[in-house]
């Protein structure tokens, strides 16, 4: 074994290029391993984790791993009760995060998130060649060369997991004088300080939180008023681990959210007088503090694809995508990890997929490979045949225990094709903003949604062959089992004119 | 197309929707929207479909279609998906987009109270759905 001594892929031609070593890096080389896609890993960083090496800064995460489920680690759905794993198909490498954690938190700690997917690269056996900086990108006919610290990488598909990690300022003048979250010090180094927090999303709120018994007045502001998870029933806004400074806002007790732009910042003395607009009255006030952070979020380090033709927008300049997360102006380009968040879909009732977090972007992910594989490398993806007796129990079973439905809400869906040469067919996971718009064969798709009053129900997509989807929304029920005999009724009803077709 | 946070409160700000606004309040707006890139051929409003949402078009052009026939067009400025919501029904019409789009998007339940901490923007809509009216009335007369 000479070459375990050796780093890993060195500078050459290959398949795929993937750069980045975090969970959508890793996920991805995993999934295009298995189909046996010969293809390159490299990264900057000099171990696995991405972003979890770092980050959050208060060592604690966002999302639940709950190591004693409603069902075992070793069923597919348990993947709902547990946010933070890498998707495997083999038990040694499958369900590792609980393994990691000491039972003080179902939020596992930093530490044990970076262990959990330093564990899965070794036990999947995800090679990477570590500390090799992709430094530019260029084309060369039908391939894109990326240079790199270690020398050019070619490729005719290259996939793009580096996170949406790189410090965002406002240009507004004085954030130049204060530090980015990213910077923030030590927490003692905040004892006694009047803080400044630029900002109301879960980075300042998470900064709150762990600096609360630390600063001696804390003020954030940002122009739209703060909005909890709690009440927008979703992971969007401030979590509810991060909810005590609202609480002491509320009593008085030295919290202070503050609704305003920053005109300004100014040093004065030995700290800043930050100059604010009040965003409802236009009034202007000006708060004097020690100490400033601004959480005003993270970019896409793209670096000079944009020159290449990939189109970005927003404030995280992400890149604009197809519903499978290939840049929607440079074909051949894709995104895996939390850059699929700039993939909208549906957002049914406002309420955006978890494409931003490990629980989501894993489905995302090895959706996109299975598509890579089959539009560029012409693997043909088994298509299971189903008895059309079975459709409808294979229906609300995916609806009621499917951890992609459950985990990507309105964004990815089962679908089965039924089109009377092939008979029913089982097409596997699919984005539902895809599955919706195509014309193709007839088919039917499910998926789970949140209502705007928190209703969570299965939502039915049936397509005619060249016509596009007809919705019907399914019952909901106390326990979320969709299987009762209302929704199997309804079902059978929807499907009997469709599946008849689809016999043999 | 990409806009710095400044660039993107100025186009709002001469968007005929926003023209009432203050300057703190656009920066607010701009704040609670969220912006969104669609490729070309895509629906954003889906006939029938429960749940969606209000969009203001930044960059980019759609076409609004009824059972797959064109109806009109909309542009930068323009908006869509207030009907729906307003009247807490589906779309009656698909809006799929004729190149790359470019939006700011408020989810549904959000419209109402976004329309009264702005009531510079309901009377923008109102003048706008007016409009709206009087065409379609000349069109049936």
């Amino acid at each position: 074994m000479a070459e375990l001594s050796q780093r890993p892929f060195p500078p050459g031609e290959y398949p795929v290029v993937v750069v980045g070593s975090g969970p959508g890096g890793l996920q991805a080389s995993y999934f295009l391993r298995r189909l046996g896609i010969d293809h390159a890993v490299i990264s900057a960083d000099p171990s696995p984790g991405g972003m979890f090496r770092l980050f959050p800064f208060f060592q604690r995460l966002l999302s639940w791993t709950k190591p004693y489920g409603p069902v075992p680690r070793d069923h597919r759905f348990y993947e709902w009760y547990d946010w933070n794993s890498l998707l495997s198909a083999e038990a040694e490498s499958r369900a590792l995060m609980p393994e990691f954690m000491d039972g003080s938190s179902s939020f596992p700690s930093r530490p044990e998130m970076e262990s959990n997917l330093a564990a899965f690269a070794d036990r999947a056996r995800v090679t990477v060649r570590y500390g090799c900086r992709w430094e530019g990108t260029r084309r060369d006919g039908d391939r894109f060369v990326l240079s790199t610290s270690d020398g050019e990488y070619r490729a005719r598909v290259a996939i793009f997991a580096v996170g949406v990690a790189e410090a965002y300022k406002p240009d507004t003048p004085g954030f130049e004088l204060v530090p980015h979250y990213v910077d923030t010090r030590a927490p003692n180094t905040y004892a006694g300080k009047r803080l400044f927090i630029v900002g109301k999303e879960n980075s300042g709120f998470e900064l709150a939180t762990g600096l609360l018994q630390w600063a001696q007045r804390m003020v954030l502001a940002s122009p739209r008023p703060a909005r909890l998870s709690v009440n927008s029933h979703s992971l969007m806004g401030v979590r509810a681990r991060y909810v005590l400074p609202v609480e002491d806002e509320i009593l008085g007790g030295g919290v202070f959210l503050l609704n305003a732009s920053i005109s300004r910042i100014e040093r004065s003395g030995a700290g800043f007088m930050i100059h604010c607009i009040r965003s409802e009255t236009g009034s202007e006030v000006a708060v004097e503090a020690d100490e400033v952070i601004a959480a005003t979020g993270f970019t896409c380090p793209l670096l000079d694809l944009p020159d290449l033709g990939v189109d970005v927008f927003g404030r995280s300049r992400l890149p604009s995508m197809t519903n499978y997360w290939e840049s929607a102006t440079v074909p051949g380009i894709y995104f895996a990890g939390t850059i699929g968040q700039g993939v909208s879909g549906m957002k049914k009732y406002g309420l955006p997929a978890n494409s931003g977090a490990v629980h989501g972007a894993r489905y995302n992910t090895r959706t996109m490979v299975y598509q890579v594989a089959r539009t560029h490398f012409g693997v043909e993806l088994p298509r299971p045949e189903i008895d059309p007796a079975a459709l409808v129990d294979a229906l609300l079973r995916e609806a009621t225990e499917a951890p992609e439905l459950w985990n990507q809400k309105s964004y990815l869906a089962r679908a089965f094709t039924l089109d009377p040469a092939e008979g029913i067919r089982d097409e596997g996971i699919v984005p539902l903003a895809h599955f919706v718009d195509e014309e193709g064969t007839a088919a039917v798709a499910i998926t789970v949604e949140t209502d705007d009053t928190g209703d969570i129900h299965p939502a039915v997509y049936m397509r005619q062959a060249g016509r596009p989807a007809v919705e019907t929304l399914l019952a909901s029920h106390p326990l979320h089992d969709f299987r009762g005999g209302e929704n199997r009724a309804r079902l059978a009803e929807l499907l009997r004119a469709p599946t008849a077709g689809a016999v043999r | 197309m990409m806009m710095s946070q400044e660039e993107l409160v100025d186009t709002l700000a001469g968007l005929s929707l926003f023209s009432n606004l203050s300057r703190p309040q656009v920066e607010q707006v701009a704040h609670k929207m969220t912006e969104e890139s669609y490729p070309a051929g895509q629906r954003i409003l889906r006939q029938g479909f429960s749940g969606t949402g209000f969009y203001v078009i930044i960059d980019g052009e759609v076409a609004i279609k009824i059972d797959g026939e064109e109806r009109a067009r909309l542009g930068k400025g323009d908006f869509f998906g207030e009907m729906s919501i307003l009247l807490g029904e589906p779309p009656v019409a698909d809006v799929v987009t004729t190149r790359q789009l470019r939006v700011l998007h408020l989810g549904g339940p959000e419209l109402e109270e976004f329309l009264r901490d702005y009531p510079p923007v309901m009377y923008r809509m109102l003048k706008t759905l007016a409009l709206r009216l009087r065409n379609a009335s000349r069109w049936r007369s």
